[in-house]
Order: C-alpha cells, then structure tokens, then sequence
C-alpha cells in the first residue's frame, strides 16, 4: 500500500527496491530435478556423443570431465573440439574462448529474461545459480514461474540434475569412444556437424528464421573457401545474428 | 612463470577450458546484470534469437563440405530422420550409419 503510494509519487512502477528475497528450499530443488526427467533421453544422447568425440580428438579423460565440469555447455564444447590442439598459445585460447562466447551469447537472453525472477536475491545465491543455469533448466524454471512459481530452489534442483547427468555421461560417452580404435570408420570424426544437424531441428520456429540461417550458412562457406581457421563459426554466426535483427518483421 | 612457460607445459589443456568456463560464465550472469540496467531492444532480441540455428548452420556446413560426400550425406540423413521422428539417437544413428556405409562402399 505505501509502496504503491510511492511509486505513485514518484511517477514511476519500478518495483518497490525492498522486495522480500523468494524462498529456496529442497522441496523446491526434488521438484525441479524431477522435471528434467523427460528431458534426460535427448541430454544423455548429446552427453555421450561429445564425449565420444572429444575421445576421438585426442583428449584426456581429466580433461573432458573439466570442459563438462566447468564449461557445462554442451553446444559450445561440441565446437571447442574443432578447434583442440596438442600446442596451445594465446592466439589459439583466445580464438577458443571467443568461439565459446559466441555459440553461448544465448544464455544472455536467457539470463535477461529470468532477471525479474532472479533479482530479489542475495548476490551471492544469484551467482551460483547462474553457473547452472542451461537451456533445458531455463525452460523448465521460464514455466515454473510463469505458473507462479517463485522458489529458486526449483532452478537450482533443475540445474544441479542436470549437471550431474551431464558430467557423468560425458565421461562414460568418452570411455566408449575411447574404444574405437579406428573412429574413422564408424564416422566419429564428423559426429559434430551429424549431430548439430539433427539439432537444428527442434530450434526450427517458422520461415523467419529461414533467411538468417541461409545468410549464416553462406557466409561461413565464404569465409571457410578464403580463411583459414574456425573464422568461419563467428562470421557465419554474427552474420545470422545481424540478419535477424534486421529482418523485416512478419 | 610466464604465460608463454605455462601455456608451453602440460597445463595447457586446462588454460583453454578455463578461459572456455570463463567466457561462458559471463554470458551466463551478464543477461541478468544488463537487465537490471538496461532494456534490450526489440532488435536485440531478434538478433539472439537467430543466433542458436545460425552457429549450427554456420558450423555444420563448412564442415559437411571439407569432410566430402559421406558427411554431407550423413548430415542429410540425421536432418531428414531428427524431422521424421524428433528422436535424437535415431537421427545420430543413420547420420553416422550413412557416413559409415558410404565410406565402406570406397566414396
């Protein structure tokens, strides 16, 4: 009541800065896991293939459970591997956390949309829940409070699952590949782009996005024919972007 | 030690997946800083939301292209098969069959 009389004073519906912080609880969190369940089949799948790959490119176990650790990205650690090496410089790691910026600036819209959820509560919580926040918590956590849900638990409990799915199937992905003596044969070299295709799928939301795509597939191929490097990823990807924002609206 | 020592040892790996976390991390957290300051723009957000199908076109192709006809023949049939079925180990499996059975054939 005050509150609103304020923000009527001042001219302004800001929301009132002292918002009680939501609550976060484990029930919260059980339920959250509980709702990746349906999800696990596709992110198991997409777990095991990278590690697979990542296998096949040549890295040690240690440290594709670090990248899936800490990245925690699948789609970007799909790229990374493209561009892995036996010699690293700074060039070469800062090319690779570029790609990896890039292939995640999603995740700012995603951290966009959920920030009026989000911001009533303690810095240091936000910031954990951050480092676990994915495509598949996100979309979970969107539903849950546009339902009226307003417990973070539920993202973290969502978050944390998925996670633990992740790293542990990266790993066992990895000791598979790590069999086939010959990836080659069974085609686990280009693993990456068949699986990115079938990815590409699922993400399809009408014709808008037809002349981006095109514009980001064309540009890669040019500057794949004239660069050398994965140049290509971030010009076919920022060439998409640009023609998405200055599309014509349907 | 310097970069250059550092970057020269066994540690090397772990440097890029760092900067990987790092990079990553901060696309995380900054969409709820900015928010808080800013308002994206209509056009911003057309922007992001072309950007997930554009990397994936952006990489799949040149790739396709480099790797010859068994990989582009595997992307289409992982396309064709995620389409009919929006089953992902279905779409894995007769992408990677048709590489396989297209590079035992000699293309």
């Amino acid at each position: 009541m005050s509150d609103a009389l304020t923000n009527r004073a001042y001219g302004c519906n800001r929301v009132a800065p002292r918002m009680s912080s939501p609550p976060c609880t484990l029930r919260a969190a059980a339920h959250g896991a509980r709702l990746t369940l349906p999800l696990l089949p596709g992110i198991t799948v997409f777990a095991a293939a990278f590690g697979a790959a990542a296998a096949g490119k040549g890295m040690t176990f240690a440290q594709v459970v670090a990248m899936s650790g800490f990245v925690y990205a699948g789609a970007s650690q799909m790229v990374a591997l493209e561009l892995w090496r036996d010699v690293w410089s700074l060039p070469t790691i800062a090319a690779v956390a570029a790609v990896t910026a890039v292939v995640n600036a999603r995740m700012i819209l995603m951290g966009a949309a959920i920030q009026p959820w989000l911001a009533p509560a303690p810095v240091s919580r936000n910031a954990l829940q951050l480092f676990f926040l994915t495509d598949a918590s996100w979309l979970l956590g969107t539903r849950y409070n546009a339902e009226g849900g307003r417990d973070h638990g539920m993202l973290f409990g969502a978050g944390i699952a998925l996670w633990v799915v992740w790293v542990a199937t990266t790993a066992l992905g990895y000791l598979a590949g790590a069999l086939v003596t010959d990836p080659r044969r069974f085609g686990l070299d280009v693993l990456m782009p068949v699986f990115f295709a079938a990815m590409l799928v699922p993400l399809w939301k009408g014709p808008r996005l037809a002349r981006p795509w095109a514009v980001a597939g064309a540009v890669a191929l040019a500057v794949k024919a004239l660069v050398p490097g994965y140049l290509f990823i971030i010009a076919g990807a920022l060439a998409g972007m640009a023609a998405g924002a200055f599309g014509r609206d349907d | 030690m310097t970069i250059e020592a550092l970057l020269a040892g066994p540690a090397a790996p772990y440097v890029a997946i760092a900067a990987m976390a790092l990079a990553t991390y901060l696309c995380r957290a900054s969409g709820v800083v900015l928010m808080s300051r800013v308002h994206l723009t209509p056009r911003v957000t057309r922007a992001l939301a072309a950007l997930p199908g554009s990397i994936v076109v952006a990489t799949v192709m040149p790739l396709a292209w480099q790797a010859g006809l068994p990989a582009m023949a595997g992307v289409a049939a992982a396309l064709v098969t995620m389409t009919a079925l929006r089953y992902e180990l279905a779409a894995l499996m007769a992408g990677l069959g048709t590489v396989a059975a297209l590079r035992a054939l000699g293309l």
